[in-house]
C-alpha cells in the first residue's frame, strides 16, 4: 500500500505482542490474515453477517471484518490459532468439534470456535436453548448445525471433566 | 484389525482445520499481486467505450486489461463444456466482455495491483460507457421474447428438448381422470462460505504454470486453461487447496478469472491472485433452481398414474457453459420411484439477462421432485386417498429391478434403476414420523387453535455418474501409504473415507495413510466432484488400486520369506504368515525389497542392494511385466449410474396470525447402499436438509425487472442460521447395495436437499388447506395466499 | 469489498473530538461501534474522507441510573447495556429490545447511542427512544444541546445531528410505578432486521385493575419510528384478565400505519404484523405492569 498515511498498530495476539503499519482503512480481518500472517481467521462476507471472521477482542467475540485495525490498537486479540495450549493440546472446544463431526469444509469453523470458547466461559453449563443461542450468529453451509450444537454440549462436558470450568463466583 | 468399512471413524482432516491451519486459496500467495474486476452495473448493454487512463494513475497498479488486450485464443468465448444435440443455440461468455454485457456482474476489465484495496481503487476509476439495452428477466419475459438476450437466438431459446416413452398424450386422453397443474420454483444458489479464488505462478525458466484454484475439478481446469493459453497439459499443474464448500458452483470451469489470472501472471512475471468477495459471488458466479412447469396427468380411480406430460421452462441465465445438465436431470429424475405407463417431458432452456445457471446440489432433482410430489399429492386430494397409499400404488417394486425408465440420463446412458426398495423405505418413514397417528394429533391441535400439517416426498437420485475416476496407492519405504485420486474435496471427508477403504484393503493403520485429492501432479486423469460420485468412483478406484498394491506386496514378501503368497496376511502394516505374527516383515521393508537398488540411501535400503543376498540369480532383478516399488493404479468406470433413493417427512405448525412456519419434526429415511462412514453420511444429510429447508422457506434471488439483484448479500439473501433449521433431523437408513461397483455403495452427497421444497410445500398445504404451487414460500407469501383464498 | 482511502484521527477527549469534527467538515464521520458504518464503507456505499474514532473516549462508556432516566454514554456497547441489571430494573424495555438487536458479536461492539444516530427505521433502539420520549445530548464547538426523540429522527438513516456534532449520551426515561413495557418483532431469520416490530408502554390505574394509557412505537413501518397513542382503543379495558381482547389495537394500527412492501414482505403483511404484534406487546406490557403493582416494587 503506497501513498496513504500509515498508522502504527500494536496488538497482543494470542498472547504475543505484534505490530503492523497499516492504512486507516485496513480491516482488522485483513490485518490479522495478511499483515500478521495468521490465516486461520476466515473472511466469508465482509459485511458482518456470516461470523467466519470472529475473533475475541479483550475476550469478547467481535466480527473482525467490521473493525478497522487502527481502531483495535492496544487491544488483546485471540484468534483460532491461540485456542490450543502451548504444548499443542487441543482446547475442549476444539476437541469437541473433532469428536462430534462439527466441521466439514472447516471454513466457518474458526469463527465458531472463538465464539463458543467465549460463550462457555460466560456460561459453562448451557442448556439446549442457550447452546443454540451461543452459535446463533454464525453461518455454516455444510453441517446444518446439528453437530455444531452437539459440539457445544460436548465442549461443556470436556471443560467440566478437565476441571477447567470457572467455579461459580470465581473471576472468569 | 477389524474392518473400517462402516465405522464411524473420526475425520483425519480435522486436526489441521480446527487449529486454524487450513490452507484455503486466499491463505496462499502472500507475495502475489491482487486482481480485481470491473463488472457491468447493467443487465444488458452495449459497451461503447472503456477509458482506463485515470485508473492507471493509481499507485500500485501493475496493469489493467480489457478484451482488446487479449490474444486471439483467449479472446474467444469460453468453452461450452457439455454439448448436446438439442443445445442448438449455446452461448458462452468472453473472459472479458467484448462488445456486450448480458448480466449485472459480467467482467469487463481486470485490474492487477499490489493489493486488493488498491485494485478496487483503480477499478473504481475505470470509465466504461454503456448503451443500455432492454433487460430480459424472468421466465415469462424470456418466453414471451419481446426482447432478446442474444440477438441471434430467436425466442431466447438455447434449446428445446423432448424425451418420452410411450404415447403420453393418448394415454392421458384415455385415462379415467385428468389434472393439470402449474408449478414454480424460484432461483437460488449454492453460496458456499468461501467464494471462488485463483492463484497463478508462472515459471519462466521451465515454461510451466502452477495454478491453485478453489475448484471441484482440477483436471477440468487444467485442460481448459492449457487449451486457452496454448500450453501443453504437462506444462500446467493445477492444485486444489482446502476448499470452503462448493455445492456445485465450483464445478464450472474455466471461470474468466481462471484463464485471465494465469495469463496475467505470465505477462507480468509475478504471481497473481484473485479472491472473490461476497458481492461478486452473488453476481459473477452461478445460480440455479428457477423453473416453471405445466403438468398434465392422467390417472385412474386408484390413483395409478397412466400418463404424465410435463412441459417446462428453465431459466439458464445469460450463458450456458454447463449445457443442459440441470434441465435434463429435472426431466429424468422427475419420475422418482414411480412408473407411469407413458411419460413425455419437454423443456425450453431460456436465456435471461441474469447470472448464469449451473448445478447446485441436487442439480435439477429438487425441481423434478417438487413437480412429481405435488402432482401425486394433487391426485390423492382429488381422490380423497391417503397420500402414502397413492405413492405405494405407483412405486416400482423391488422385484422389477433393474427398471428401465426408457429415457437417457445426464451421463448419456440409459436411465435404468439398478436397485432400491421403495415400499420398505416408505414403511420406515411412516413409522418414524408416525404417519398413521398424525390425523388424531392434528385434530387435537386444531381444537387448541393450532394449525399442524404433515407432508412427505420421495426421490430417486442417480449417483456415481461416469465416465471414470482413478486411484493410485503407493507404499513408501517408511511403511506409510500415499493415496491419490484426481477428483476434489470441499468438506465431504474424502481423505478419511478413502483412507478407510485403503486401510481395510491393505491392512494398514488408518493413521499411516495420507490421501491427496485434486492435485494434477499426483493424479492426472480425473473428472471431478459432483453428482454424489466420490464414494462410488474414487472409492472403487482406490480400493482396486490398493488391491493391486497388496497383491504385489504379498508377492514380494512371499519371495523374500520363501513362502506362498496364499499363506500371508497383512495386519497393522505387517506382512506375516497366517497365525504366526513373528514370521513376517513390515510393509515398509517389503517396499524396500521391491525396488532393487545399487545405492543404499539409508540403512534400511541396504537390504535391497546387489550384495545383500537372496533373490533368484537366474532372473532379472525387475521382471519383464513388473515394475519397481509397491504401487497400484486403477480406474473405475461403471456402465451407468447407480440409483440411491430416499424419502422425507415433516410436521409443521403455521401461525394463524403471522403465517410463520415452524418445523416441528423432520424425518429422513434414505438408501445410499452400503455406508463407508455413517457419521460422514449423516453429516451430508444434515447439510443437505438445511439447504432444502432454506430453499423451501428462505432463499431466493430477488431480481427486479431491470435485472438488478436486490439481495446480493447475506443480509438479504436469507441463508439460514441455526435458528432456521430443524432442531433435530431424525434419520433412518436402508441399504440396498449397488450391484454396479465393488463396494456396493451409492452416492449420498446431495440426498438431503432434494425433497426439501416438496415435503414442506406438502406439509404447509396440509396445515392450511391452500394449494402450494410455488416455492420458496415466506410468511408474507403465505399470508397473501390466505388472503387470496379468502381465509 | 474494501473501503476506499480514508483519513483517521483518534481524539483523547470530547473537546478534541468536536474540534476535529469542526475543522474536518461534513465529509468527516464519527467512528464508534462501526457495525453499521464499516460494512457501508466496505461496500463503498459510504466514502467518508475522514474518520474521527471515539473509541478512546472511555469516559463516555457509562450507564447512569437516576430517578428519572437511564443515561447511556456514547461509548456504551449494546452488550454492556443489556448486561446491566440496574438498567434492566429501571427500564425493562431496554433489555427486551436489545436482545433483538442483531447477534452477540455485533452487540459486543455496536453502541446504543451510535444506533440512535444511525437512525435506521428498522432499528430497535430508535423506536424505544421514541416511545419513551427520551432524548440525545450532543456536543459541538458551538456548545451542547439536547434533542428530544420527537425531533431526532428526520428520515431513513438521517438524524437531526449537524455534521459537526458528536452525540455524547442518550437518556431513556425510567419505568413509572404502575407501568409496564412489551416488545415483539418478527424477522425473517433470528437476529435480522425486523419485518415489523412494536414496543409498547402501558400504564394501569393505581389499583392495577384496568388500563389507563398505552402507546406503541413501530420499527420497519415507515421512514422513521412511528409512535401511536393506543389509549382510545384500550382505555378502561381490564388489565388482569388474560382473555381480555385488545383487538381494537389491531384496527388502530391498521388505520394509522402505512408500511411499504419490499423483497421480504408485502405492505399488507406488514400491516397485519403491526396489528398482531401490537396486541402481543400490549399484553406483555399489561402483564408486566400488573406484576409490578402486585409485586409492590417501585
Amino acid at each position: 500500500m503506497t501513498g496513504e498515511e500509515l498508522h502504527e498498530v500494536a496488538l497482543t495476539v494470542n498472547g504475543t505482542a505484534r505490530t503492523a503499519r497499516v492504512p486507516a482503512r485496513r480491516l482488522l480481518s485483513d490485518c490479522i490474515r495478511h499483515d500478521l500472517g495468521l490465516t486461520g481467521t476466515h473472511v466469508g462476507c465482509e459485511h458482518g453477517v456470516c461470523g467466519a471472521c470472529t475473533v475475541l477482542l479483550d475476550g469478547a467475540p467481535v466480527r473482525s471484518c467490521l473493525l478497522l485495525a487502527v481502531s483495535a490498537d492496544g487491544c488483546d486479540i485471540t484468534t483460532v490459532e491461540g485456542l490450543a495450549a502451548g504444548d499443542g493440546t487441543l482446547s475442549p472446544v476444539q476437541q469437541a468439534f473433532a469428536e462430534c463431526h462439527g466441521l466439514q469444509c472447516g471454513f466457518c469453523t474458526p469463527g465458531f470456535l472463538t465464539t463458543i470458547t467465549a460463550g462457555l466461559k460466560a456460561n459453562p453449563e448451557p442448556d439446549d436453548e442457550q447452546a443454540r443461542e451461543m452459535v446463533g450468529g454464525n453461518l455454516c453451509r455444510c453441517t446444518g448445525y446439528q453437530n455444531i450444537v452437539a459440539s457445544v454440549h460436548r465442549a461443556a462436558e470436556l471443560t467440566r471433566a478437565a476441571g477447567l470450568a470457572p467455579r461459580p463466583g470465581a473471576p472468569a | 484389525m477389524s474392518s473400517l468399512f462402516g465405522a464411524r471413524v473420526q475425520r483425519v482432516e480435522d486436526d489441521r482445520l480446527i487449529r486454524g491451519r487450513g490452507a484455503y486459496l486466499d491463505d496462499l500467495g502472500a507475495d502475489a499481486l491482487a486482481a480485481a474486476f470491473v463488472r457491468s452495473p447493467y443487465a444488458h448493454a452495449r459497451i461503447t467505450g472503456i477509458d482506463v487512463s485515470a485508473a492507471l494513475e493509481v499507485e500500485g497498479v501493475a496493469a489493467i486489461y480489457t478484451h482488446a488486450d487479449l490474444p486471439d485464443r483467449l479472446g474467444q468465448p469460453l468453452p461450452l463444456l457439455i454439448p448436446h444435440p438439442d443445445l442448438t443455440h449455446g452461448r458462452t461468455p468472453y473472459p472479458l466482455a467484448k462488445e456486450e454485457v448480458n448480466h449485472v456482474g459480467e467482467a469487463v476489465a481486470m485490474v492487477v495491483a499490489a493489493d486488493r484495496y488498491l485494485a478496487e481503487d483503480a477499478a473504481d476509476l475505470v470509465d466504461v460507457s454503456y448503451a443500455e439495452l432492454p433487460a430480459v428477466v424472468g421466465i415469462e419475459a424470456a418466453r414471451e421474447a419481446a426482447d432478446l438476450v442474444h440477438p441471434d437466438v430467436p425466442g431466447n431459446r438455447a434449446a428445446n428438448s423432448v424425451q418420452e416413452h410411450g404415447d403420453a398424450a393418448a394415454v392421458i386422453a384415455a385415462a379415467p381422470r385428468r389434472l393439470e397443474l402449474d408449478l414454480h420454483i424460484e432461483r437460488s444458489a449454492s453460496t458456499p462460505l468461501e467464494g471462488r479464488g485463483v492463484l497463478a505462478r508462472w515459471d519462466e525458466h521451465a515454461g510451466q504454470l502452477r495454478l491453485w484454484t478453489s475448484t471441484q475439478t482440477s483436471t477440468g481446469v487444467r485442460a481448459a486453461v492449457a487449451a486457452r493459453l496454448g500450453l501443453a497439459l504437462t506444462d500446467v499443474d493445477v492444485i486444489t487447496p482446502d476448499v470452503g464448500g462448493g455445492f456445485g458452483v465450483k464445478i464450472v470451469h474455466p471461470w474468466p478469472e481462471e484463464v485471465l489470472v494465469p495469463w496475467a501472471a505470465r505477462l507480468l512475471g509475478r504471481p497473481v491472485k484473485f479472491t472473490e468477495d461476497r458481492r461478486e459471488h452473488f453476481i459473477a458466479s452461478a445460480h440455479e433452481r428457477a423453473q416453471l412447469h405445466h403438468v398434465t396427468v392422467g390417472f385412474d380411480d386408484d390413483g395409478r398414474i397412466r400418463g404424465l406430460s410435463v412441459r417446462f421452462w428453465h431459466d439458464n441465465g445469460a450463458y450456458v457453459p454447463y449445457g443442459l445438465i440441470v434441465p435434463i436431470v429435472t426431466s429424468t429424475q422427475l419420475l422418482g420411484p414411480y412408473k407411469p405407463d407413458a411419460y413425455r417431458v419437454e423443456f425450453d432452456s431460456l436465456y435471461t439477462n441474469t447470472v448464469l445457471v449451473t448445478p447446485y446440489r441436487g442439480a435439477g432433482r429438487p425441481h423434478g421432485c417438487f413437480v412429481m410430489e405435488r402432482t401425486i399429492d394433487a391426485i390423492a386430494a382429488e381422490l380423497g386417498l391417503d397420500r402414502t397409499v397413492v405413492r405405494e400404488r405407483n412405486f416400482i417394486q423391488p422385484g422389477e429391478m433393474p427398471y428401465d425408465q426408457g429415457l437417457m440420463f445426464q451421463d448419456g446412458r440409459p436411465l435404468s434403476y439398478d436397485s432400491g426398495d421403495y415400499p420398505a423405505l416408505l414403511a420406515k418413514l411412516k413409522q418414524l414420523i408416525g404417519w398413521d397417528e398424525f390425523a388424531a394429533r392434528k385434530q387435537a391441535a386444531a381444537a387448541a387453535g393450532r394449525r399442524l400439517g404433515i407432508g412427505l416426498a420421495c426421490y430417486v437420485e442417480g449417483t456415481g455418474v461416469g465416465p471414470y475416476e482413478g486411484g493410485h496407492v503407493l507404499v513408501e519405504t517408511s511403511g506409510k501409504v500415499k493415496v491419490a485420486t484426481g477428483l476434489t474435496t470441499q468438506g465431504q471427508g474424502h481423505q478419511t473415507v478413502l483412507a478407510q477403504l485403503v486401510a481395510d484393503e491393505l491392512g494398514v493403520p488408518l493413521g499411516d495413510i495420507e490421501v491427496v485429492t485434486g492435485d494434477t501432479r499426483r493424479f492426472g486423469y480425473a473428472v471431478g466432484t459432483f453428482a454424489s460420485r466420490t464414494a462410488v468412483m474414487s472409492g472403487s478406484a482406490v480400493t482396486l488400486a490398493a488391491r493391486k498394491a497388496r497383491e504385489k506386496a504379498l508377492r514380494v514378501a512371499a519371495n523374500a520369506l520363501e513362502v506362498s503368497a496364499d499363506d500371508l496376511v497383512i495386519e497393522d502394516g505387517i506382512v506375516h504368515v497366517k497365525g504366526d505374527p513373528d514370521a513376517g516383515m513390515s510393509l515398509g521393508t517389503v517396499a524396500v525389497l521391491s525396488n532393487p537398488l545399487r545405492y543404499a540411501f539409508d540403512e534400511a535400503a541396504a537390504a535391497a542392494t546387489q550384495f545383500a543376498g537372496g533373490g533368484d540369480l537366474t532372473r532379472p532383478p525387475v521382471a519383464e511385466d513388473d515394475e519397481p516399488g509397491i504401487e497400484g493404479r486403477a480406474y473405475f468406470s461403471p456402465v451407468r449410474s447407480t440409483f440411491a433413493s430416499g424419502m422425507h417427512a415433516a410436521i409443521v405448525a403455521t401461525d394463524p396470525d403471522t403465517a410463520e412456519v415452524t418445523i416441528l419434526r423432520y424425518c429422513v429415511v434414505h438408501d445410499c447402499g452400503r455406508l463407508i462412514n455413517p457419521r460422514i453420511v449423516e453429516g451430508q444429510i444434515h447439510g443437505g436438509v438445511a439447504q432444502g429447508v432454506a430453499g423451501a422457506l428462505y432463499e431466493r434471488m430477488a431480481y427486479d425487472e431491470y435485472g438488478q439483484l436486490q439481495n446480493a448479500s447475506f443480509m438479504d439473501f436469507l441463508m439460514p442460521y441455526v435458528s432456521e433449521v430443524p432442531r433435530q433431523i431424525e434419520i433412518d437408513h436402508l441399504e440396498t447395495p449397488s450391484p454396479l461397483n465393488p463396494l456396493g455403495v451409492k452416492g449420498a452427497g446431495e440426498a438431503g436437499v432434494i425433497p426439501g421444497a416438496a415435503v414442506l410445500a406438502a406439509a404447509i398445504e396440509d396445515a392450511e388447506g391452500i394449494a402450494i404451487t410455488s416455492m420458496p414460500i415466506s410468511p408474507s407469501d403465505l399470508f397473501e395466499l390466505r388472503r387470496g383464498a379468502g381465509a | 469489498m474494501k473501503p476506499s482511502p480514508v483519513g483517521y484521527s483518534r481524539p483523547h477527549s470530547v473537546a478534541e473530538a468536536v474540534q476535529a469534527l469542526a475543522s474536518l467538515g461534513p465529509e468527516a464521520k464519527v467512528l464508534a461501534g462501526g457495525q453499521s458504518l464499516v460494512p457501508l464503507m466496505s461496500l463503498r456505499l459510504a466514502r467518508p474522507e475522514h474518520l474521527v474514532d471515539i473509541n478512546r473516549l472511555t469516559e463516555l462508556g457509562y450507564i447512569d441510573i437516576s430517578g428519572s432516566n437511564v443515561t447511556v454514554g456514547a461509548l456504551t456497547r449494546h452488550a454492556g447495556l443489556l448486561a446491566s441489571t440496574a438498567a434492566g430494573r429501571a427500564q425493562p424495555l431496554l433489555a427486551h429490545a436489545l436482545r433483538c438487536v442483531a447477534h452477540p458479536a455485533i452487540r459486543n461492539r455496536g453502541t446504543t447511542v451510535g444506533s440512535l444516530v444511525h437512525a435506521d427505521p428498522a432499528g430497535e433502539m430508535p423506536a424505544v427512544l421514541a416511545l419513551l420520549g427520551g432524548s440525545v445530548r450532543v456536543a459541538s464547538g458551538r456548545g451542547d444541546r439536547v434533542i428530544e426523540a420527537a425531533d431526532f429522527f428526520l428520515g431513513p438513516l438521517e438524524s437531526a445531528l449537524e455534521p459537526d456534532e458528536l452525540a455524547v449520551e442518550a437518556r431513556f426515561p425510567v419505568l413509572a410505578p404502575a407501568a409496564g413495557t412489551g416488545f415483539a418483532e418478527v424477522s425473517r431469520r433470528r437476529g435480522d432486521y425486523a419485518i415489523c416490530g412494536v414496543a409498547v408502554l402501558a400504564s394501569l390505574t393505581d389499583d392495577g385493575s384496568s388500563i389507563r394509557q398505552a402507546a406503541a412505537a413501530y420499527l420497519s413501518v415507515g421512514p422513521v419510528p412511528v409512535v401511536l397513542d393506543l389509549t382510545d382503543a384500550v382505555a378502561a379495558q381490564p388489565a388482569g384478565d388474560r382473555a381480555a381482547s385488545y383487538a381494537g389495537v389491531r384496527e388502530l394500527a391498521a388505520q394509522h400505519l402505512r408500511p411499504e412492501g419490499d423483497i421480504h414482505a408485502t405492505a399488507a403483511y406488514r400491516r397485519q404484523l403491526a396489528g398482531v404484534l401490537t396486541e402481543r406487546a400490549l399484553r406483555q406490557a399489561v402483564a408486566a405492569a400488573a406484576a409490578r403493582i402486585g409485586g409492590g416494587r417501585s
